[in-house]
């Protein structure tokens, strides 16, 4: 993330984001820690409103203190990559124990229902590629980004083979340049608008986080107000397809579909190792856009008799968020609480019927 | 452009409302300062003073209720510019509720101003009581009067460090004052007393400003004057790179392993168990292997177990969790108490153990060797991988023997004694 440019990571310890934070006190050109995780996020936006580029790490506990905060960014537009790694819940829960509990919280933190990134990694190809996309698309879609991880992701270490890295290279920021009056809230053709910091000499710049037009001014629930929020919204929809990264295994002749993110999906890719090697052909989806549901991930659902979502979590959350609290019957789901699921629990659920 | 700060419509608040003198009297001071709009960030809080910004010419940031200090930290931080002045307008209500913000803020001495409409209570909710309302001070919600006092927030600024702290009355001309503040290096504080009509006069017929201060003792004076550093930003010179910590390890030895091997190693906090299981993970891709790693103790680090789960293969490792291991290694009681669970549901591998400790049964072979005795405390986990890397042959002993022998921790381990032990 510092190569793609991020200025400063400002963080508030907990387990098990620390080893990110210590990471950070050593990686970043300016590392600050701040006395709790409503700070944190308020310095990060006011950092970003300057032009910067913040990251922090931290887990549901911090997260939630971090809410009405990360509500307030995003109606600022202000970029900042928040990485989020799950631990066991609820509450204090087991800091030690790892999980993907906190998905249905994403995708509702919203006021209002609208959409925010959240992108997820599976492997260290991805932890090194990913993000460094979530950064550029926070800065260039002016929004909040959330990296979606767990205990076991980031307190495990992995060999890797560092020469399949390639470079990352450093975000350039496209500020405003036009003539005229500088409108802080007026977008172009794709609902984004054109950034200046506080403090530039040349324009007038408002940012605020009340219900606002295009000129930044407080408008309670006129049109022009309306509009503007509702465009926020629209503009992470419009804007997606072109961070929508997946990974799909297609299996020829495969009836059945595993789908399956972060931690999980390396269990799913080993049971889709042994279950072809029963000769089993089975497919296996890989997400790593998170949310909002890209629609290709519904496309290629339907292109199976039966979809297995595997996430550590006790409910299901990312198979209710795509098919609903009560989902058709092809649809079901490998859970867990309180361990990582196991490779044999995938290849117990996809021959049960057989 | 003008130079004025207010766009010169009228100001948004009740009838004889504090905010409006406020407002004003910061428009005079930042001119008789010969600041200009553009070099002024306003960073305004919710409540009623928030819903000035639209009348300022200055940059403005408008964000949550009580976060205004916090966020405007993040300004004056992400500015580092002494060109530039942010001025916080924030009510006792925010000042209140983000009461950490004002105590970091002066902590770290940012270099900003807050000025701090206290009125009593919170207006735009209604004419609620605060914090800061004085003993006896009527409210709409608290007819009979708040029945104790409020703290006073000009001592908390200054005693957690701000540079410069004062109570100022609202009423007349007090830009003066408030040029005074903003004209400090550091972070200034004003605490500015003044009246909310549609509230604190309705409840409290007749009161008078003054009077009421008097009353409770409220004094309008200059805590603090002092020429503290103000924050400055913790560049680090020269970061670490990416990969500084660990140089790229080639391949150098060879390992016939076909298929996952799975090591569990556990043994106390404090004997390095956790130091030799990463000469291991390294040692393994010098031979070509991929390695998996984590480590497991409890949150007091410093005592109880400490365990280290490795698996080590000649393909891509996916699932890191933990089945039962192929070899479980332990090297002391709490290693045992640790293991206990994982060496009763071993059905294949084998388990070696501390010939101090208690032999097991187990459904696998239990062989007990004197890791301790012979190695030292110290060294015995660094010994059993030794051990284990020879009895088993999954990769060359001698790949972590280089390791460490090429670490800082090369000089402080007899190696080739480790290496000749039994
Ligand atoms: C987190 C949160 N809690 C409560 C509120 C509701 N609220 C809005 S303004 C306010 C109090 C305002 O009082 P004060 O800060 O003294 O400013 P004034 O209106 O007197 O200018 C409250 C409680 C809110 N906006 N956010
Ligand atoms: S309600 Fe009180 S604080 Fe709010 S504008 Fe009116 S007089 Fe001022």
């Amino acid at each position: 993330m510092v190569q793609a440019g991020a200025d400063v990571f400002i963080g508030y310890p907990i387990t098990p984001a620390n080893l990110l934070y210590a990471y950070g006190s050593r990686r970043y050109p300016l590392f600050l820690s701040a006395p709790d995780e409503i700070t944190t996020l308020q310095w990060m936006t006011g950092f970003a409103a300057t032009g910067k580029l913040p990251v922090t790490a931290t887990s549901f506990p911090g997260y939630a203190l971090m809410l009405e905060s990360i509500n307030m960014a995003y109606m600022m537009e202000l970029p900042m990559v928040i990485i989020l790694v799950q631990r066991l819940g609820p509450a204090t829960g087991t800091a030690t124990c790892g999980a993907q509990g906190d998905i249905t919280l994403l995708n509702g933190m919203i006021s209002g229902g609208f959409a925010i990134p959240v992108m997820s990694l599976a492997d260290t190809q991805d932890c090194w590629e990913i993000p460094a996309k979530a950064m550029q698309m926070a800065s260039r879609l002016r929004t909040p980004v959330i990296l979606f991880t767990s205990k076991e992701e980031v307190m495990t270490s992995y060999s890797y083979d560092i020469s399949r890295f390639s470079g990352i290279s450093p975000i350039r920021r496209n500020n405003w340049d036009g003539s005229g009056k500088y409108k802080s809230y007026r977008a172009n053709e794709q609902l984004i608008p054109s950034f200046l910091p506080v403090g530039n000499p040349d324009h007038q710049v408002r940012f605020t986080a009340s219900t606002h037009d295009e000129e930044g001014n407080l408008q309670g629930t006129s049109k022009a107000g309306l509009d503007n929020s509702t465009r926020i919204h629209q503009k992470i929809l419009k804007n997606m397809a072109e961070y929508t990264y997946y990974e799909l295994d297609d299996a020829h002749d495969s009836t059945t579909l595993i789908l399956s993110f972060g931690i999980t999906s390396r269990a799913a890719h080993e049971a889709v190792i042994s279950l072809r090697k029963k000769g089993v052909a089975v497919s296996h989806l890989v997400p790593k856009t998170l949310l909002p549901v890209p629609p290709v991930y519904y496309e290629i659902a339907s292109r199976y008799k039966r979809v297995i979502f595997c996430e550590e979590n006790y409910t299901g959350q990312y198979r209710q968020i795509m098919f609903g609290y009560s989902s058709p019957d092809h649809i079901s789901g490998v859970n867990s609480f309180g361990k990582m699921i196991d490779p044999s629990e995938i290849v117990r659920e996809v021959l049960r019927d057989e | 452009m003008n130079n004025r700060f207010l766009t010169g419509e009228e100001l948004p608040f009740c009838k004889g409302c504090g905010h409006t003198g406020i407002a004003e009297h910061t428009e005079k001071a930042l001119l008789n300062l010969g600041w200009s709009p553009l070099d002024v960030i306003l960073v305004s809080d919710i409540g009623c003073h928030g819903i000035v910004d639209k009348f300022f010419t200055s940059h403005t940031v408008h964000g949550l209720h009580g976060r205004s200090i916090a966020l405007a930290s993040g300004i004056t931080a992400g500015l580092n510019d002494q060109s530039k002045k942010v001025i916080v307008f924030l009510g006792d209500g925010g000042a209140t509720i983000g009461m950490q913000h004002l105590i970091d803020a002066a902590h770290n001495n940012f270099n900003m101003t807050l000025v701090i409409h206290n009125n009593f209570l919170y207006g735009m909710t209604g004419g609620q009581p605060s914090e800061l309302t004085p003993m006896g001070f009527k409210t709409p919600t608290l007819p009979s009067g708040a029945s104790s006092e409020g703290y006073d927030i000009c001592d908390l600024a200054m005693a957690a460090g701000a540079n410069y702290v004062a109570r100022i009355m609202g009423i007349g001309d007090f830009s003066e004052a408030l040029a005074t503040a903003f004209s400090k290096n550091g972070l200034s504080v004003v605490e500015v007393l003044e009246v909310c009509p549609s509230y604190g006069m309705k409840a409290n017929p007749g009161m008078k400003l003054r009077q009421v201060a008097e009353e409770a003792a409220i004094e309008v004076k200059v805590y603090a004057d002092r020429n503290h550093k103000s924050w400055e930003p913790p560049f680090l010179t020269a970061p670490d790179s990416l990969f500084s910590s660990f140089d790229c390890l080639p391949a150098m030895f060879t390992s016939s392993i076909e298929k996952p091997v799975r090591i569990m190693l556990a043994g106390s906090a404090g004997e390095g168990v956790q130091v030799a299981a990463d000469f291991f993970a390294q040692a393994a891709v010098t031979a070509g292997l991929n390695v998996t790693k984590k480590g497991s103790y409890p949150v007091t680090v410093g005592v109880g177990y400490s365990a280290s789960e490795l698996i080590v293969s000649p393909d891509p490792i996916f699932y890191t969790g933990s089945p039962t291991p192929d070899a479980l290694i332990i090297l002391s009681n709490d290693g045992l108490s640790f293991a206990r669970n994982t060496a009763s549901r071993m059905e294949n591998g084998e388990i070696f153990i501390d010939a101090s400790l208690p032999v097991m049964n187990a459904a696998v072979s239990v062989i007990p060797i004197d890791f301790r005795n012979q190695a030292g405390p110290r060294n015995a986990a660094f010994y059993a991988l030794f051990r284990y890397l020879t009895h088993s042959g999954i990769f060359p002993a001698e790949a972590m023997k280089k390791m460490i022998g090429e670490s800082k921790l090369g000089a402080k381990i007899n190696m080739e004694k480790l290496f000749q032990l039994p």
